[in-house]
């Protein structure tokens, strides 16, 4: 049985679970922290001994900091790295830019997904004409997609369709089961209390569907940044992470491609954070 | 008025639930069917309500004029005690919700969600629910499953004021000694005793 957070067996956490949530947080986190910072230090293993070896107190906190940064910067590295880049106006406006076009792929993925899978769930010929079209958009390699898009529409543009065909197959399968799986006794119930087409699809279609929506969404929105990402780095527009990544893969600065690594988790995280508190909203009282 | 179904048929596969079923009734007060589980008085009660195709005729009644009640509450989960009373009302009959919802004793309770009901009490929501979306004659299949001897006929009185004929399926003793008639089958396929 899983002890309750109020339980006197958990003196610390009584009438207060927000302490206990914040360490299930920290805690992993500062295990795999640890973990980096244990890696960084044996891959910079030569430097921390000759540092040791020659008494230098500076020099070995800065060698166990910074481990060996071509391979494995530290976390510290990291974090100084991505101090320095966040006191830059660039670096805000690679990061919204990317964020707008990532953001505006992932929302125009999700809502031709959906609005093909309701078409796809009405229709049988609609079905049959595009099922066969999303599997493919769904087996196709990404890096075969940015290379044809980066020939067929603007440089600015590519993330934002290769981040949308990403997302698309996704939702579309998401909603495609969940009006299949629309409760029929249900829809049954809907009919004999004579609701209209449009007050079944609000009132029984709709909130039966939006938790496969928002499932869809979710595994999309990483799917999104992935694909996204993935497409600056071959397209490179001016401004975006993804450019950025590519210079520091060119100027070998290791530590700033894990600092823009980190600000594209930061964001996805937020996005996924954001979206998941809009639909628990929306899926007001499915709890009781 | 007289409900009457002639040489009523249906089939479930190799089962054969109607088998040229044939009853006469009035159509008024309170008719109690009474029949085992299984024996075929739902799929009799859901031809009836135009819910289920069956070969033979249908006389007294309009399949789009009934108000049925399943044998399951089918409550929406997403929506609340007076939401679903609303939602089978139109526009300018809104106001009507505390009414039903009083008349199934469930007043206060506008706001709860169907999760938070016990068994008695969503099976009253949906009763209230069918007696609100209003007919010729209420089809309500195991109305008062779940719901205490008491406050069941209390509500069954309030039904009969309502002067719409109710064709009920029930095996509770009672409920039938409320009924003006009660009609004992037994089945498959379903046979008047």
């Amino acid at each position: 049985m899983t002890p309750s957070t109020t339980s006197p067996e958990h003196p610390n956490t009584k009438g207060n679970p927000a302490p206990h949530k914040l360490l299930r947080v920290l805690l992993p986190m500062a295990f795999w922290l640890l973990i980096w910072q244990l890696g960084a230090m044996w891959v910079g293993r030569a430097a921390i001994r000759s540092a040791w070896a020659a008494g230098d107190s500076a020099a070995l906190l800065d060698a166990v900091l910074r481990g060996k940064e071509l391979f494995l910067p530290g976390p510290a590295a990291v974090l100084r790295s991505l101090g320095t880049l966040a006191g830059t106006a660039f670096f805000w406006q690679s990061a919204l830019l990317s964020l707008e076009r990532i953001f505006a792929g992932f929302l125009a993925g999700a809502v031709l997904g959906a609005v093909l899978a309701v078409f796809c769930a009405a229709f049988r010929w609609a079905d049959a004409l595009l099922s066969p079209a999303v599997a493919v958009i769904r087996a196709t390699p990404v890096a075969s997609f940015i290379i044809l898009l980066l020939l067929w529409v603007a440089t600015n543009r590519v993330p934002t369709v290769c981040s949308a065909l990403m997302v698309l197959p996704v939702v579309w399968g998401n909603v495609r089961k969940g009006v299949g799986e629309t409760d029929p006794l249900l829809l049954e119930a809907a009919r004999a209390y004579r609701f209209t087409a449009w007050k079944t699809v609000r009132l029984v279609y709709v909130p039966s569907v939006l938790p496969y929506f928002a499932s869809g969404c979710s595994t999309a929105l990483g799917l999104a940044w992935k694909a996204g990402i993935a497409a600056e780095v071959l397209c490179l527009p001016k401004t975006a992470i993804g450019t950025q990544i590519f210079n520091s893969k060119r100027y070998l600065e290791t530590p700033d491609l894990f600092a823009w690594t980190l600000v594209v988790l930061l964001l996805s995280f937020l996005l996924d954070r954001v979206f998941g508190a809009l639909f628990h909203r929306m899926e007001r009282g499915r709890r009781g | 008025m007289t409900l009457a179904v002639e040489n009523l048929t249906v089939r479930f596969g190799e089962k054969t639930v109607l088998d040229r079923f044939s009853l006469s009734l009035p159509l008024s007060g309170v008719t109690a069917l009474s029949a085992p589980s299984g024996s075929g008085k739902t799929t009799l009660l859901r031809v009836l309500g135009g819910l289920q195709a069956g070969g033979g005729v249908v006389e007294g009644v309009a399949p789009g004029r009934t108000a049925f009640l399943f044998q399951e509450d089918r409550l929406l989960p997403w929506r609340t005690v007076g939401e679903h009373i609303s939602d089978v009302l139109p526009r300018e009959r809104r106001t009507e919700v505390s009414r039903w919802l009083e008349l199934a004793e469930l007043e206060g309770e506008a706001d709860s969600w169907p999760a938070a009901l016990s068994g008695g009490m969503g099976r009253r929501l949906a009763l209230a629910r069918v007696l609100a979306l209003g007919g010729e004659l209420y089809l309500l299949d195991e109305p008062f499953a779940g719901v205490d001897a008491p406050r069941a006929e209390r509500i069954l009185k309030r039904i009969r004021a309502l002067g719409v004929p109710v064709l009920l399926a029930s095996h509770e003793a009672h409920i039938l000694s409320l009924a003006d008639r009660v009609v004992r089958l037994d089945g498959p396929p379903l046979r008047v005793i």
